[in-house]
């Protein structure tokens, strides 16, 4: 894992050291509200509905055990005893005092981590594939690559003030882990005659006008990335539009100049920037590579793993749900569900975060994963200490095996946190999970995503989702509106809107109806909820959410 | 003819704990909805959030939130001012973890 330098160090330190300072001015009222919020903005902190709200950005998902022993600590000394992982790989406290937030600053760089460019028009936390390092389908680990754009991006001078927030997301695998087409720049490692490189995709992005992202440059070589990034973001800076915050994000530039017209200006741009990097970027990242170097894989029998697959059912489901396959052999990627039906999702306590970090330093190569589905990955363990593993992870109930089943959803914090939503997602995220949980079809149904958003900005990403819902105020009432067919892959797609939306109490039986209309069509059980809508279309699915629809046309007819 | 004026509260998150208070007659503070002051003349919450605004070391974002009148004192009309008071819905902590 990546190591601070002597200059991470000490920059962290001195942007601590600033903030502690506007924190006070703040407090004895030398500083406004209006001075203080940039200010606040740039270093994490938001006000939301019921408290300050500090986001903590878990770079490119890895965290290490002493890292998330420190997430547990600052969770119980300065918050309520939890923290919440959210959809870019970010850990947020909901209820930090705004004079105790220097002091998580500090305790949070005494374990290499920060807030910096968590919030505000900057380029945000990088995001990758949260099983790099260890998927078996990867070409390369695509963490050190996110390394060097985060430390390209951070405090970069042009790009201090931009248009509008900007995300960047890496994989290193064809199967799409890390949600790239709806990031402002998605990087996907490929190869071409043998060279390594990226294709570069541009211009996706959820929220108000979604959009998947557009293809930019097929391969770009690997040496030319910072450059090539660097002409994109500066092509944008210039014309992004600055006069209306909702047509800022490339997404929008893109799409009314054509990827043809950008394509090109960014081309001429980079011409010029190609020739101002003088290779000292790849000096910098062979140094990061050589930190991101593999554990030592042990070779041992998995007796103890092939015992209790076959005599412990509890077990063997969870085996079945929730690892994914290790590149190397033996070994398995375990995905820790923090979507205990009925619980928040993403929520872990601080004794779950201390079990999770024991387990990562006993069984784990130390090693931790945050992905953006809102769970834990413990990506390197050997399959023979998958039984102790499991038994443990069940006295702290997160033994759940619901991994990319029904329960498993993606939920904003919604209306019970977050000072924008305009309706509340987690409420209906607990109904449905405790609603299939209780009708025992979770494990029949098969892979289904859901996803909810609290309001048209998306954070829980109801776009892609299989089934999207969408929380909004309709005449001072929460009102929810379903989409259907998206899709978060390598096969990206939005989902189309159903029809009208559903009351609050109408929600769960809806998903119900769409549930059993998805039984009731599938060919057979190998068929996902996905491959029966992409086979039949929309139409028996808005038949079985709007029965009173098909009842009035057949009374007309 | 203008619109009628719908009763007000002024409401603000806390500059520390950043919890969302209400402002009393008395010009002090309070985190219960229900010690609020109500304000019924248009010219009068307008007065009043000016004098809240300019605590700005006490106070972030004051704002006139409209409530109903009840038995038990101000209600609020829509349902985030109802979950500012109450605190989050998804299971018990927060403010109402407080009473």
């Amino acid at each position: 894992m990546y190591q601070y330098s002597d200059f991470d160090a000490a920059f962290v330190a001195s942007r601590n050291a600033q903030f502690r300072q506007q924190v006070e001015r703040r407090i004895d009222g030398s500083l406004t509200e209006d001075e203080f919020r940039p200010l606040r903005l740039m270093n994490g902190l938001y006000l939301q509905l019921h408290a300050y709200m500090l986001r903590v950005a878990i770079p490119y998902g890895t965290l290490s055990s002493a890292q998330m022993r420190q997430l547990a600590y600052i969770a119980e000394r300065f918050d309520k005893g939890y923290g919440h992982f959210t959809t870019r790989q970010n850990i947020q406290y909901n209820w930090p005092r705004l004079s105790d937030v220097p002091d998580i600053l500090d305790a949070l760089a005494e374990v290499q981590l920060h807030a910096i460019q968590t919030s505000g028009n900057t380029i945000r936390n990088v995001t990758a594939d949260h099983f790099a390092g260890a998927a078996a389908d990867e070409i390369a680990d695509p963490r050190p690559v996110a390394e060097l754009i985060r430390q390209w991006s951070t405090d970069h001078p042009e790009f201090q003030f931009l248009p509008r927030k900007f995300k960047i997301a890496v994989t290193g695998s064809p199967n799409d882990r890390a949600v790239t087409k709806a990031h402002d720049i998605g990087l996907r490692m490929v190869e071409q005659n043998g060279e390594p490189g990226f294709e570069v995709i541009v211009g996706g992005g959820l929220g108000r006008t979604p959009m998947i992202g557009k293809v930019i440059r097929e391969f770009l070589p690997r040496a030319e990335l910072l450059p090539y990034l660097e002409a994109i973001v500066s092509v944008w800076n210039l014309l992004g539009r600055r006069d209306n915050k909702y047509k800022a994000r490339i997404k929008i530039t893109v799409h009314e100049h054509g990827i043809d017209d950008i394509r090109a200006r960014v081309e001429e741009r980079f011409a010029l920037l190609r020739t101002a990097f003088n290779g000292v970027d790849q000096q910098i990242l062979a140094g990061i590579e050589a930190q991101f170097a593999a554990p030592d894989f042990r070779t041992a029998p998995t007796d103890a793993f092939d015992t209790a697959y076959a005599e412990d059912p509890v077990f063997r489901s969870w085996a079945d749900t929730n690892l994914a396959p290790h590149r190397a052999d033996g070994y398995a990627i375990v995905q820790v569900s923090l979507k205990a039906q009925g619980e928040t999702p993403g929520d872990a306590s601080a004794d779950q975060m201390r079990l999770l970090a024991d387990l990562a330093a006993r069984y784990g190569h130390d090693e931790l994963r945050i992905s953006h589905e809102q769970n834990v990955i413990l990506p390197h363990v050997h399959k023979s200490d998958l039984p102790a593993i499991h038994a443990e992870l069940e006295a702290q109930r997160l033994a759940t095996a619901n991994i990319g089943l029904i329960s498993d959803i993606i939920a904003c914090p919604g209306m019970d946190y977050c000072a924008l939503a305009t309706a509340r997602s987690i409420p209906i995220a607990q109904e449905i999970a405790t609603r299939f949980d209780e009708l025992k079809l979770e494990h029949d149904i098969g892979a289904l995503k859901i996803k909810i958003s609290g309001c048209i900005n998306a954070c829980g990403h109801h776009h892609v989702g299989h089934i999207g819902i969408l929380g909004l105020d309709r005449a001072g009432v929460e009102n929810y509106q379903i989409t259907l067919g998206g899709d978060h892959t390598e096969t990206a797609a939005l989902g189309a809107r159903t029809g009208r939306g559903f009351a609050a109490d109408e929600v769960i039986p809806a998903i119900e109806r769409l549930v059993y209309a998805y039984l009731d069509l599938r060919t057979d059980r190998s068929e996902t909820f996905l491959e029966t809508y992409r086979r039949l279309g929309a139409d028996p699915f808005k038949a079985a959410l709007y029965p009173e629809k098909q009842e009035s046309r057949a009374n007309a007819a | 003819m203008s619109r009628i004026f719908t009763p007000k509260v002024i409401t603000a998150n806390a500059l520390i704990e950043g919890d969302v208070i209400y402002l009393a007659a008395d010009d002090s503070w309070t985190r219960e909805l229900t010690e609020a002051e109500v304000l019924t003349d248009e010219a009068h919450a307008q007065l009043r959030l000016l004098e809240a605004e300019s605590r700005q070391a006490e106070v972030v974002g004051a704002y006139l939130a409209d409530v109903k009148p009840s038995v038990t004192g101000p209600e609020p009309t829509h349902f985030r001012e109802e979950f500012r008071r109450t605190g989050p819905s998804n299971y018990f902590h927060g403010k109402q973890a407080q009473r």
